[in-house]
């Protein structure tokens, strides 16, 4: 018999797109309960296009060769006392937000996408969701291989699992992952594939990753360009998704709009703390926040949403703000995560001199007249013996649960504060774009588990104050928290770099 | 030597995470497996109700009727995290490749002769529907079940039985040189065949079935462990006594993989009963009740396959699947 | 102008024949380097053409043995055996 050719289109739809059935003896809905609620009319699965198409074979082909190569950088990393080419123990911030914050979600990523991709009644769709879900997984799990070696050395790492669960600034991710987890699968799909992996996590994997290569973390560096090499799949599933339904049918547009306002609003909100993990917890800068945010949203961000006004999508409502706000973000997200130091799995600091100039090169008058004194005050405070803690925990916002602490969009010294009313309570909001989520879906924000709340109501094992409430979370104090200058991290560093440079004098010279 | 004194002087302060160091006890250093599973799965303070599922949290135990104290001890005895599953998964889709390319090459299917290629088609190619459900209900059960050890595995489990319909399809399209017409018939057979019509009804009602352990039972062992030994042995054997050793080669990876898989299977299921006879009386009840339609929905084909023997064969398979819910502390 | 399209790979040798088969048959692109990464930029359309780097690897080459290297990208997604294409409004 002549052997027919097939290409890769026809090969995966022969593997893949055909594995499906209508079912007969049970109704459809029951099989499929979940692809309805949300109001999204799908009229034709046959018309989903697969982006990547990867059938088992080759996915277990390239990704076996990914972790080969992951595991014996690993591996080398491990035994040659890698933590020590680190460009300084600061950047060692960057990685505890990282493995409190990040890799937790990626298993909330993982049961999300499984949730997905038994939902859908589309093969295609089913599929890529279940590569996505088992991708997240090896995200979650390369992620804590690679920090392991780091927790043996420094602090604030070994109870991570405990804090995910508790502390009042791991809120911040845990709500945004559990708000998508707790949709239906298209908003899911829609909020993190599209809103957060397409649009934003560009601005975590690439300018971030990029300055841990340049700060000597080879363990981040490895599992970071690895995993966005599964992100890019992600993306374009995001994508796919996103431009299904809006081709599927009219009454979908506003639908995916409002998702699209809403996910890009908190996706912006979760990423502040990303954008201070480059610009204050790098000891060696790449790239600030601002530029960052110019090449990755106001570029590429925004081309994607150029491409999507065909179908009458516009760019997504507060964008304008997140550009306001980009000359400002980090440096009041750091000086919060300052003064809250005693209740914090990691440590701050005041920049030195020369990273002072950089933010002044990059950031320009706005950082000189608004946030360099305000550093160099604390500072003199700190050279006083007289460190400043905010020794109370902030109120933070209904819907990202981010302390209440960002300014007015068109004025950079006055505080945002917006207030909703729901069903005789007031709740508080950090700008208007938290509002407008809060009032989109009340019954929903109202929910939430405010951590400083939980402690007020002696939820938080009785804590009364802030070092109860730290002991709490299983932080030790001045060890696990507080300023980094003087802590065991610091005196260790000290000490092991000396060490290391008394061991090798072939590289000290 | 510099090396030696440069690891000698700088010494670790902890081992581990303290979740990990309080399951292992003191002194003890975890393998890449503990660290990547246990605790992983938020345990509490969840922010909002699920929509899909609003009168229960958003992980919830009651999801399946079954209890466990500490569902970190559903652990996989082949300690598969993503880098050990997927790197084992490369090299056996790299042997499977080849074994695909030889056949082909060869043009071995073509050797067997026709009346065997048409047997082949019919019981084996409409298998890949059923590995695809196969599919689902891992789906479901790593996106509704409890603890990261099962969930991380099933999903693997997931992607296996996805790699299985794959491999059966591209015998399909082996059988058809390269055309779909096996596949489009074999969906016919699947959707109309009175033949297929008991397993396919029996499909469909596992993936209604909404207590994740429930289905971990039912699929995992009753399903699977009748439907492979039944092709992919007894028939396998039978095909090659006829001239089909082709077969064998390129069910290579299902024959494998279920004899691994089946470890973890079993261990699952053992952990779960070992915790309280409630436990061990629910999954009992769910192999008596399952078991007995599985064999009802497989007869036919074993008909098919084996005529006159098929009865006494399909019997040997279901006693071995119950020596297996035996063995794993089941009064079935 | 048209909106930037881009696509991100590892700065390794591995990666090395792809980059520059795409910087070759993509006249508009621009590359720009960061530690470990490189981005490269191109106006309205970037293709990786599976003969190109096969011609600069010497060997076969599956254009999915890009996901091995592959950091990120920007464009709607187009890929068959011999291309694989990023676009925006097409």
């Amino acid at each position: 018999m002549a052997k027919k050719k097939l290409g890769l289109k026809e090969r995966y739809a022969a593997l893949t797109r055909g594995l499906d059935w209508e079912t007969t003896y049970e109704p459809m809905d029951e099989v499929f309960p979940y692809d309805r609620y949300e109001g999204i009319k799908i009229v034709d699965w046959d018309a989903w296009a697969d982006p990547f198409r990867l059938t088992m074979d080759a996915y277990w082909k390239y990704q076996s060769e990914k972790e080969r190569k992951l595991y014996a950088i690993l591996d080398a990393f491990q035994q040659n006392n890698g933590q020590l080419n680190i460009s300084d123990a600061r950047y060692l911030s960057a990685v505890k937000i990282w493995l409190q914050g990040i890799t937790p979600l990626e298993y909330v990523a993982h049961r999300g996408f499984a949730h997905a991709g038994r939902a859908f009644r589309g093969a295609g769709a089913r599929v890529a969701c279940q590569m996505q879900s088992i991708d997240e997984l090896r995200h979650a799990q390369t992620q804590l291989h690679a920090f392991s070696h780091y927790n043996k050395y420094f602090n604030g790492m070994h109870n991570f699992a405990h804090m995910r669960d508790r502390a009042w600034y791991l809120s911040i991710p845990k709500s945004f992952f559990e708000d998508a987890y707790s949709a239906g699968p298209f908003e899911f799909v829609t909020s993190i594939s599209f809103a957060f992996e397409y649009v934003l996590t560009n601005l975590l994997f690439m300018p971030f990753v990029s300055g841990a290569a340049y700060n000597g973390d080879m363990a981040t560096t490895t599992f970071g360009f690895s995993a966005q090499s599964d992100e890019s799949r992600h993306m374009t599933l995001g994508l796919e998704v996103v431009k299904f339904m809006l081709e599927q049918h009219e009454d979908n547009v506003p639908i995916v709009q409002a998702w699209l306002d809403k996910w890009f609003w908190r996706g912006y909100r979760l990423l502040g703390l990303v954008g201070t993990m480059m610009d204050y917890m790098l000891p060696k800068k790449v790239m600030c926040w601002k530029e960052a945010w110019e090449i990755y949203w106001e570029e590429n961000g925004i081309a994607l949403f150029h491409d999507l006004g065909r179908y009458g999508i516009r760019l997504p409502k507060h964008h304008e703000v997140a550009g306001k706000e980009k000359h400002r973000l980090t440096h009041e997200m750091w000086t919060t995560l300052y003064q809250f130091g005693n209740a914090l799995g990691l440590h701050t600091w005041i920049p030195n001199d020369e990273e002072l100039d950089w933010f002044s090169e990059k950031y320009g008058e706005l950082f000189d007249t608004m946030y360099k004194p305000r550093l160099l005050y604390l500072r003199e405070l700190e050279e006083k013996g007289e460190r400043y803690f905010n020794n109370r925990l902030p109120m933070v916002c209904q819907v990202c649960q981010i302390p209440v602490f960002f300014t007015e969009p068109d004025d950079p010294q006055t505080q945002c504060v917006r207030i909703v009313e729901h069903s005789g309570t007031k709740h508080h909001c950090c700008s208007d774009g938290c509002k407008d989520i809060f009032e989109r879906e009340p019954e929903k924000y109202v929910q939430a588990l405010i951590p400083p709340q939980q402690v007020y109501r002696g939820e938080a094992g009785g804590a009364t104050n802030i070092f109860e409430y730290a002991a709490w979370l299983h932080l030790e104090r001045d060890v696990d928290t507080g300023e980094y200058r003087g802590s065991p991290d610091h005196q260790h560093w000290l000490e092991w770099q000396r060490r290391h440079k008394a061991a090798s004098p072939d590289e000290a010279a | 030597m510099s090396i030696d004194l440069k690891t000698a002087s700088i010494e670790p302060i902890r081992r581990t995470f303290d979740h990990i160091a309080a399951r292992l006890g003191p002194g003890k250093s975890p393998t890449r497996y503990q660290e990547g599973v246990w605790g992983l799965q938020p345990a509490l303070n969840f922010h909002y109700r699920p929509t899909w599922d609003p009168a229960r949290l958003l992980y919830d135990p009651e999801r399946s009727a079954i209890r466990m104290a500490d569902y970190d001890d559903l652990v996989d005895p082949r300690q598969y995290y993503y880098g050990t599953w997927t790197i084992q998964r490369g090299k056996q889709q790299d042997s499977q490749e080849k074994n695909f390319e030889f056949v082909d090459k060869r043009g071995l299917v073509d050797s067997l002769d026709e009346a065997w290629q048409r047997r082949l088609a019919r019981l084996v190619v409409p298998l890949r529907h059923v590995a695809w459900a196969a599919n689902n209900n891992n789906c479901y059960i790593a996106a509704y079940g409890y603890g990261a050890p099962l969930t991380s595995a099933c999903s693997m489990h997931m992607m296996d039985h996805l790699a299985v319909a794959q491999y059966v399809s591209r015998l399909g399209l082996l059988l058809a040189g390269n055309e779909t017409t096996c596949l489009d018939a074999a969906k016919a057979e699947w959707m109309e065949d009175p033949m297929w019509q008991p397993l396919r009804a029996l499909v469909e009602r596992t993936m209604v079935t909404r207590d994740w352990c429930e289905l971990f039972v039912v699929q995992n062992l009753l399903v699977d462990g009748t439907v492979h030994p039944l092709v992919f042995d007894r028939f396998d054997k039978l095909l090659v006594a006829h001239g089909g050793a082709a077969f064998s080669m390129l069910s290579e990876f299902m024959v494998d993989w279920f004899a691994e898989s089946s470890r973890w299977v079993d261990a699952v299921i053992e952990r779960v009963a070992a915790e309280s006879p409630g436990n061990a009386e629910l999954c009992t009840a769910w192999v008596s009740q399952w078991l007995p339609r599985v064999q009802e929905a497989l007869l036919p084909l074993a008909g098919y396959a084996f005529a006159g023997e098929a009865s006494a064969m399909l019997d040997g398979i279901v006693d071995d699947v119950r020596a297996r819910a035996a063995k794993c502390g089941l009064a079935a | 102008m048209a909106d930037k399209v881009f696509l991100a790979l590892q700065n390794n040798p591995d990666a090395q024949p792809i980059i520059d088969a795409v910087l070759e048959d993509n006249p508009g692109a621009v590359l720009n380097e960061t530690p470990g990464m490189v981005k490269i930029d191109c106006p309205g359309r970037l293709v990786v053409r599976r003969a190109s780097v096969e011609a600069k690897l010497g060997r076969d080459f599956d254009l999915q043995e890009i996901h091995v290297n592959l950091v990120s990208l920007g464009g709607n997604l187009d890929e068959d055996d011999d291309e694989l294409v990023l676009s925006w409004g097409s």
